[in-house]
């Protein structure tokens, strides 16, 4: 009954303090929002929703009914057929559905416009094959809430895949079968058994591709479709309007709250459903050569779509402007490259205290706290930024009217508009992406190891150093080179945050397809595809069909 | 609550003594009044149901808790005392875990050498090696963990656990992660290789099987307390206490008077001990009878009314009741087949009687 204990001269309140704190810094800009929520004053409100809430409320909701049906279409025939299925190419496609992932969707969007927009090669080729002048037939505009639709769709597809896949590598062979013997036809099962099953994991799989959708900006901004982030972003940039822009982010957070608690509960039956015997079966189902062409077409058309053609057109525009790669291209690179990295430190580090604090000290107010702190995935990077910006605006005018008045010096901004407030906001983003790696590599390194390393000899810091250093590495690389990519695709919250003059890859990328120079923010955008394929093939090897060792 | 008075007194000159002890978390006493003694050499455990403290106190005599009255010492060294601990990396006692606990990211030989750092690379090789086929795993030096199988596992960390030679060594629940063919295997290799090394150990056990087949000495632990340490023999047909008698073995109570210094009057009659109980005349007490201690006979005065049966090869086990509507275990030998529902007759055959007052 207490093995589960931990050794009580192990258990100083300092982990307690620090992990109280920690998670009470992190949940300062949600706190920030939600007191400007209360504290708000009601004229603002019925402005806004005499204006704009309806409009921001319904493009929205389209926006988000559009990417999950889209994201299941292209996420569940493909997992089941990957899982299930034996045809030409299973393998190589059940880790390159993955690929679009690496692609950040405002990339894709301002990508698919130069394929697709009037002057671009597709319409340019129907012209000349049909002889028709503009105006005189129609074309699919890209820029529209439909294009942003598939646009997000074919990048956030991969978060259904990944979890429906899951599930169904995990139904055993054995139900199918039972199935089967009770006359039920292989389309039968699916659909009575199969999907079943595997529904709370293709909802916890939706619910994630929505929350990226509505955190996402740089596509919505670009395509000019009116949501909440462009809305937040513009009455706080246009009007300086923080108060309504906050206001905004409320409402913003209503619909993030409703999609974190469908996850969570999806999640927890994804436990009621799994059948507990986790070995992924090998007898799949042989498809005839027509069933299996049409398969492999159906698994390749996402990859298609949402990585090579991208892809090799950026690399074409990329080629094309490569004299556009000078010495302020590669000051732009080191800066997105040391920022990603100090983030990943600081969130890797923070996660490394957290997750000790929680296996050391069992309180509820230590694991309460841990909670809170992973708690900011779920939030856009604007309601960060805004959640982060108001407080230190308001103390830097603090400070410096103190300065002023007590020294008679002039100080610049202290905390607003430097890396500090990017970097916070970036820690209070990623920690749980961070703090979930070292925590499952943590979770394997059971008490009785621990245990079993000093009743050999060693002291608690030998045992960490012995035992847990060399356990824990791969983990704490993996959870470095997640924060490291997500800092480095991230938009909306280093739009606001940055400090004046500095630019990244991403912002720039933004900026220069924002003009229209699409070419030129080929090669920012191609690096940042590049190597945001990094986390995807460790990925793709994590899922890969037997683990060896 | 022990039964230390019934040691001869050679065997009072322990290794391992733990006296008074407690053990408490937030106010609440997990363990309390904890005596125990084990010989150099010799093979103890602690027996008991789940949440009874067992795998608490095992924690405290390795360190990883602190007493809250009471010592631990071990070869006349105080180990542990209220306010002061030493550290369990300083005490020389070993432990293998209940989950196995080897090292996933070292070979075999490197787990097993893991506590024998300081000894000189000869030395270490020699251990291993020795220790390897002493556990019969000759030749899985270079494996790693989670390429053996659960009782292979258990066999190595056995085999760390013994290689800087402790003077105690700690098991918790080593077994109980294993399927019980393997136990039955693993349990006789695992007090071989202890006799072979003469390494005094304490095993943490919910199964009376196992404690018989490892244990000279047996503490039957309930609700933080030690009820009986004695041998398996002893708390097999001498429990302590009634809950020493209930939880070892089949057994039933059965209500019954005391008739004379040595005899108590029950449903199957007068029945008469060797030695005197100490119960005075009259007096309302319950006794204890086990399966074996009720024969099945035909001649008997005594009969009772068969209500479930078990076919065990050699005997049947009958669940029988009495006149008075109490139902006891019988015993008969396996060409007496009978039915359920049918009266058999029943004689009582018991020299030692085992008597509890009743409760009030």
């Amino acid at each position: 009954m207490n093995k589960a204990k931990s050794m009580p001269f192990l258990r100083p309140n300092w982990l307690l303090l620090i992990s109280v704190l920690v998670a009470l810094l992190l949940a300062l800009p949600v706190m920030v929002i939600l007191t400007n929520v209360l504290t708000g004053q009601a004229n603002v409100w019925q402005h806004l929703i005499d204006t704009v809430l309806a409009d921001y409320i319904s493009s929205s909701l389209i926006l988000m009914l559009g990417v999950g049906a889209g994201s299941l279409l292209l996420g569940v025939p493909t997992a089941w057929l990957t899982s299930v299925c034996r045809f030409p190419g299973h393998k190589w496609l059940a880790w390159a559905l993955l690929l679009p992932l690496a692609v950040p969707a405002y990339i894709i969007a301002y990508t698919y416009t130069g394929l697709l927009d009037f002057a671009g090669p597709v319409q340019s080729l129907i012209r000349d094959l049909t002889g028709l002048s503009y105006g005189e037939y129609w074309f699919f505009e890209v820029r529209s809430l439909a294009g942003a639709i598939v646009m997000l769709s074919l990048v956030l597809y991969p978060y259904v895949y990944l979890m429906a896949r899951a599930a169904f590598l995990e139904q055993s062979a054995n139900t199918l079968e039972v199935s089967r013997s009770l006359g039920y036809s292989h389309t039968r099962s699916f659909f009575k058994l199969a999907l079943p099953l595997a529904r709370p994991a293709i909802v916890a799989g939706v619910t994630l591709a929505l929350m990226e959708t509505l955190a996402d900006y740089g596509t919505v901004k670009y395509f000019g479709v009116t949501s909440f982030t462009t809305g937040i972003m513009r009455t706080f940039n246009g009007f300086g309007d923080a108060a309504a822009a906050s206001q905004l982010a409320s409402v913003l957070l209503l619909f993030v709250t409703f999609l974190i608690l469908m996850e969570r509960y999806s999640r927890r039956r994804i436990s009621y459903h799994s059948s507990g015997i986790r070995k992924a079966s090998n007898r799949k189902i042989e498809l005839t050569r027509q069933q299996g062409i049409l398969a492999a077409c159906v698994c390749f058309l996402p990859v298609l779509f949402g990585f090579i053609v991208p892809a090799l057109q950026l690399l074409y525009w990329a080629i094309f402007s490569a004299q556009s790669i000078d010495a302020a291209f590669f000051k732009l690179a080191w800066n997105s490259l040391y920022l990603a990295a100090l983030a990943a430190l600081i969130a890797v580090l923070l996660a490394l205290v957290l997750a000790y604090a929680s296996r050391l000290n069992k309180r509820p107010t230590v694991q309460a706290s841990v909670t809170v702190a992973g708690l900011g995935y779920a939030l856009p990077g604007t309601i960060i930024a805004i959640g982060i910006i108001i407080p230190f605006a308001w103390l830097d005018h603090q400070i410096i009217a103190w300065v002023k008045q007590a020294f008679e010096v002039r100080l610049g901004l202290i905390l607003s508009g430097t890396l500090f407030a990017l970097l916070f906001a970036y820690t209070v983003r990623f920690m749980a992406v961070s703090l979930g790696a070292v925590q499952s590599g943590l979770g394997k390194i059971t008490p009785s190891l621990d245990a079993a390393g000093r009743s050999l000899g060693y002291k608690p810091l030998d045992v960490l150093r012995k035992i847990h250093v060399p356990l824990l590495k791969s983990s704490v690389l993996t959870a470095l080179l997640i924060v490291f990519v997500d800092v480095l695709k991230e938009l909306p919250a280093t739009l606001i945050l940055r400090p004046f003059n500095f630019n990244t890859l991403a912002v720039r990328a933004f900026e220069l397809a924002s003009d229209e120079r699409l070419a030129d923010a080929a090669p920012a955008s191609l690096m940042i595809v590049l190597v945001g394929l990094a986390p995807v093939i460790l990925l793709s090897r994590s899922i890969g069909s037997v683990k060896t060792h | 609550m022990s039964d230390m008075t019934s040691l001869p007194p050679s065997q009072m000159l322990t290794d391992l003594s733990i006296e008074n002890v407690a053990v408490v978390y937030d106010d609440k006493s997990i363990i309390e009044g904890i005596d125990f003694q084990l010989s150099a050499g010799q093979i103890g455990c602690l027996l008991g149901p789940s949440g009874c403290g067992k795998s608490t106190l095992l924690r405290a005599i390795a360190g990883f808790e602190q007493i809250a009255t009471g010592s631990i010492a071990l070869d006349a060294q105080t180990l542990s005392e209220p306010g002061f601990v030493v550290n369990p990396e300083n005490r020389n006692i070993g432990m293998v875990f209940q989950d196995v606990a080897l090292f996933p990211h070292l070979t075999i030989s490197q787990n097993i050498e893991f506590g024998i750092q300081s000894w000189n690379k000869s030395d270490r090789q020699e251990r291993t090696r020795h220790l390897l086929s002493l556990v019969g795993l000759s030749g899985y030096e270079q494996r790693y963990p989670d390429s053996l199988s659960g009782g292979q596992q258990q066999r190595i960390a056995l085999a760390r656990a013994i290689a800087p030679k402790p003077k105690l060594l700690l098991m918790d629940e080593p077994f109980s992660g294993l399927d019980a063919k393997l136990r039955e295997e693993l349990v006789p290799d695992v007090r071989a290789i202890l006799l072979a090394e003469k390494m005094s150990a304490i095993l943490v056990s919910h199964d009376q099987m196992e404690a018989f087949a490892m244990a000279d000495q047996i503490a039957v632990m309930s609700e933080g307390q030690i009820h009986q340490l004695a041998s398996a023999y002893q708390i097999y047909h001498k429990p302590a206490t009634r809950f020493v008698a209930s939880f070892i073995g089949h057994g039933d109570l059965l209500p019954s008077k005391v008739c004379g210094p040595n005899c108590v009057v029950s449903d199957l009659g007068e029945i008469t001990g060797q030695t005197d109980h100490g119960f005075s005349a009259d007096q309302e007490i319950d006794l204890l009878i086990r399966p074996d201690d009720i024969l099945h006979d035909d001649d008997s005065e005594f009969t009772g009314e068969i209500v479930s049966k078990w076919f065990r090869g050699s005997h049947f086990l009958y669940r029988v009741r009495l006149a008075s509507g109490k139902v006891v275990y019988c015993f008969a030998s396996s060409h007496h087949d009978h039915s359920i529902g049918q009266s058999i007759g029943l004689s009582v055959n018991l020299d030692h009687l085992v008597l509890f007052p009743r409760d009030a």
